[in-house]
């Protein structure tokens, strides 16, 4: 919305100067909005129990307002953000040819560290898109692993590839079915899974609800 | 011509052999705490009845305390203040397990912590290990890995809610710097 200001000022203005509007200062972070199927099928398989806490698991970048809706309901939150962590220097090895791998070793070690069957849920987000190659598999096994049986995941995989200077988003739950995302940084995904793949992926798992958006994002459902 | 009057004299030449401020009073009432810019964090440094422990000390232990505290340095142990209110200043780098009445973090610790009443956890800082309180504000930019657990607090009935964004009315919002809380109803 123009300030009373600049509205007042085009009138003074002669008719053939340009036309110019105030600009943000500073760097703005590009935030949208989108409704979520996935994540109103999520949450409805989030049915909280009688004494204990629902524990959900996200996977995503420090998201205060997760934090904030996923507590307000009461459920007990972890939180670790695993792009981040993937990044990290002192997981990369060099291998023969001296290209940098993953230690997966050393990864597992000291990320994704919990029990058996602990959580009843799982944010994953779009997170599976932008992990090296090595790493998706064991890191849904161990997603199998950490979920309760009927435990609930929830996955995002994008159908196109957006470039390497897309942004990366952080995923925000502003309603049980809206989702504000929030550009964090460029990065490139490493890949696009396909239905097929996808239906691989979680092939251990007891059943897959897909999702199709119309912003080219698949969301998956996925139940142990 | 304009003549200085004795006692003029001696007056100004007093005035120029003391410091118009008494050094030690001055650097006692304003230590060089290198907080952030944040005027509610600096005037709570500044109060007599906070303890201040500066960037460059290093405790190996246990730190406990009937008193507030502004904690800028390094701690490895464990921190108790049971019903006070601590705060990490933005180069506290903290390996400990931490308790308080309300604790605030700008710098980095690693480590659980337990919070009577609040928890705020600023964009500057960054925490791996696992929080319990009845309330939690976290600002947008802050890093965190680990467990939250919002515990019950029967007399408190109001809670805050988050700021809202600024939109543009384009469908893509423009945020401020926000801050969510939540707390137990």
């Amino acid at each position: 919305m123009s300030s009373p200001n600049y509205s007042f000022m085009r009138w003074l203005r002669p008719a053939d100067a340009p036309t110019a509007k105030p600009t943000l200062v500073g760097k703005p972070t590009s935030r949208a909005s989108r409704r979520s199927m996935g994540l109103g099928e999520f949450l409805h398989n989030l049915t909280p129990g009688t004494d204990k806490k629902l524990c959900v698991l996200d996977l995503g970048p420090t998201s205060p307002a997760n934090i904030n809706f996923l507590t307000d309901r009461e459920m007990r939150v972890f939180n670790e953000d695993i792009i981040r962590a993937v990044k990290q220097p002192e997981y990369q090895t060099k291998a023969e040819d001296g290209s940098l791998q993953l230690d997966l070793d050393k990864f597992f070690a000291e990320n994704l560290e919990y029990a058996e069957n602990q959580f009843d849920a799982i944010l994953c987000w779009d997170a599976p898109d932008y992990l090296p190659e090595s790493l998706v598999k064991p890191l849904v096994g161990r997603i199998h692993t950490m979920l309760k049986p009927g435990g609930v995941l929830l996955a995002f995989f994008h159908t196109q590839d957006t470039g390497p200077e897309s942004p990366h988003y952080r995923y925000d739950i502003t309603q049980p079915d809206t989702l504000q995302m929030e550009s964090r940084s460029s990065s490139r995904m490493e890949r696009i899974f396909n239905n097929r793949h996808i239906e691989n992926l979680f092939k251990d798992f007891a059943s897959k609800r897909l999702f199709l958006g119309r912003d080219n994002l698949r969301e998956v459902i996925v139940v142990r | 011509m304009w003549k200085a009057r004795p006692e003029e004299n001696n007056t100004m030449n007093t005035n120029a052999q003391q410091p118009a401020v008494n050094p030690v009073a001055a650097t006692a009432t304003t230590p060089n705490l290198n907080v952030p810019k944040d005027s509610k964090t600096q005037a709570y440094t500044d109060r007599a009845d906070v303890g201040h422990i500066g960037k460059s000390v290093v405790i190996r232990g246990e730190l406990t305390g009937n008193e507030d505290l502004y904690l800028d340095g390094e701690i490895e142990g464990n921190i108790d203040l049971r019903d006070h209110k601590l705060v990490i200043g933005p180069n506290g780098k903290i390996k400990a397990t931490i308790t308080a009445r309300d604790i605030v973090l700008h710098g980095r610790v690693e480590g659980n912590i337990a919070a009577a009443e609040r928890v705020e956890l600023k964009k500057s800082c960054s925490l791996v290990g696992d929080v319990s309180t009845q309330r939690i504000v976290i600002e947008d930019g802050a890093f965190f890995k680990g467990a939250i657990d919002i515990k019950e607090n029967p007399n408190r009935e109001t809670r805050v809610e988050p700021k809202k964004s600024v939109s543009s009315g384009s469908g893509v919002s423009v945020s401020q710097p926000q801050a969510y809380s939540a707390s137990s109803s």
